[in-house]
């Protein structure tokens, strides 16, 4: 295996595999200011997303670590930040400022629309021309932040998609990177075989912590026995039964040898080298936000009947071993291993296969759905609004 | 042609892996984790990606996949039927 890749080395030491400038909405209310700096800077990339007012508690330091966190991203060069007024568009500013990354924030209250757009928008250019000349430098493969998350499963992704990723995983624990996977809900049914995996009895009772939180969760909000929602209408079309059956398919992306180090809260950055659990959603879009908020600078997204998804700053690579998805949506699959499933190539060759492509994405390849701008950016409430 | 596949011998269901699988069938199943083949018949029609069982199951009996409990049974299936949502249930939730 390549033990080194060219990536961008940020302030903070932290090495990214993209350069983006992104202009950050701290609110649904900035979305409108942020496209517009986006739009008068070709480059910058705004973020919009549908939230930030009147969160409190727990969801509300969520949502300001999901933002710091994108931002915080080394994947991420530079920041523009606008919000509806300038408080929490500082907290959001000084949470990303402690990278050391160049940030500024604007506040639309005073100034309006017109005069907040022409500022950003004169911060945003400077930004985008200053990290338009950085270099990609010669990193080394411990320094590779790697996440997964699986979609639109079916069969094929428990026998084909997912164990590649684990045999891929397991390469890259012994190489020492930071890994995540999480999707709480959707090891229902294998949640003993996650506890057999964690490092040692803490690690272990955590886990099982949040995963009976969430189980609470779901009895105590659901109307039937969940057999439309978990699996999916896909999952089902894809021949995935029960619950139970899709978990087992979800769990092979661990591997067989990597060790559950660790359990992070959502969008919570990992303290260091491993495989780390995080406590979260099983939708795609949410689950990658978090992991891209996390830190995690290259995805695996194995997906079976055929999930498009993307994120505005983390590169998915989509991996595929069912034959009619690789044949019929081929322009959204990177790394097609449904070879397995005719015993053309082995899991080590499949592994393989998948972390050439990583490394091809992490020294600039565009991945599917950069290519067709899939910039799926969803952050995850937890409760009502104020 | 490998025309389905199941992870583990212990297992009561295998996973259709090619388009067009017709009743009369003889399949080829591939074991994944020893990496050897069976051969069994197959009763129904089974698209892409579905199960075909591997024994006859009664109702209450536990459906295994990966080697472990994947759910329980809630139709009678024979040997070669097409096993999913019609006939099997999840136990949790």
């Amino acid at each position: 295996m390549q033990t080194k890749f060219w990536g961008y080395r940020r302030e903070n030491g932290r090495v990214g595999v993209r350069n983006h400038v992104i202009i950050l909405p701290v609110d649904d209310l900035s979305n409108a200011a942020c496209e517009a700096v986006a739009n008068n800077i070709k480059g910058t990339l705004a973020i919009p997303h549908p939230y930030g007012r009147l969160q409190f508690g727990a969801d509300l330091d969520l949502h300001f670590r999901t933002l710091i966190g994108t931002g915080s991203n080394p994947n991420v060069a530079a920041v523009v930040v606008i919000g509806i007024e300038e408080g929490w568009t500082k907290k959001v500013v000084d949470g990303i400022a402690a990278t050391g990354k160049p940030v500024t924030g604007f506040g639309i209250e005073l100034h309006g629309d017109h005069d907040t757009i022409m500022r950003a928008s004169k911060v945003a250019r400077g930004y985008l021309q200053s990290c338009s000349e950085l270099q990609r430098v010669e990193c080394k493969l411990n320094e590779l932040w790697v996440s997964t998350k699986c979609g639109e499963s079916d069969t094929t992704s428990g026998c084909g998609a997912n164990p590649t990723v684990g045999d891929a995983f397991d390469k890259l624990y012994g190489a020492g990177c930071t890994l995540v996977f999480g999707e709480t809900t959707e090891l229902t049914g294998g949640e003993q075989i996650v506890a057999a995996r964690c490092r040692d009895d803490k690690v272990r009772k955590e886990f099982m912590r949040v995963f009976d939180r969430y189980q609470e969760v779901i009895n105590r909000h659901k109307t039937t026995d969940l057999s439309d929602s978990q699996p999916t209408k896909g999952n089902i079309a894809g021949g995935l039964t029960t619950i139970e059956e899709k978990a087992l398919g979800n769990i092979q992306k661990i591997g067989r040898k990597c060790l559950v180090d660790g359990v992070l809260d959502k969008a919570e950055m990992p303290t260091g080298p491993g495989l780390w659990f995080m406590d979260s959603s099983s939708a795609a879009a949410e689950m990658v936000t978090l992991c891209a908020a996390s830190g995690y600078v290259v995805h695996f997204f194995p997906t079976g009947q055929g999930n498009v998804i993307g994120n505005p700053i983390l590169p998915v690579i989509k991996i595929c071993a069912n034959p009619r998805t690789v044949r019929t949506m081929s322009e959204h699959v990177d790394v097609d291993t449904s070879g397995l499933l005719q015993r053309e190539i082995t899991m080590d060759q499949a592994g393989d296969k998948l972390l050439d492509m990583m490394f091809r994405t992490a020294n600039g390849r565009l991945t599917a759905a950069e290519a067709l701008g899939h910039r799926e950016f969803v952050m995850t409430r937890l409760y009502e609004s104020a | 042609m490998i025309h389905c596949v199941l992870h583990d011998p212990k297992d009561s269901v295998a996973v259709v892996v090619v388009e067009g699988i017709k009743a009369g069938q003889t399949l080829t199943g591939l074991i994944l984790d020893e990496d050897r083949t069976i051969t069994l018949p197959c009763t129904q029609d089974i698209p892409l990606g579905h199960k075909v069982a591997l024994k006859d199951m009664k109702v209450g009996d536990t459906v295994i996949k990966y080697g472990v409990d994947i759910g329980k049974v809630v139709a009678p299936i024979s040997t070669g039927q097409h096993a999913h949502v019609h006939n099997i249930k999840t136990k949790r939730w």
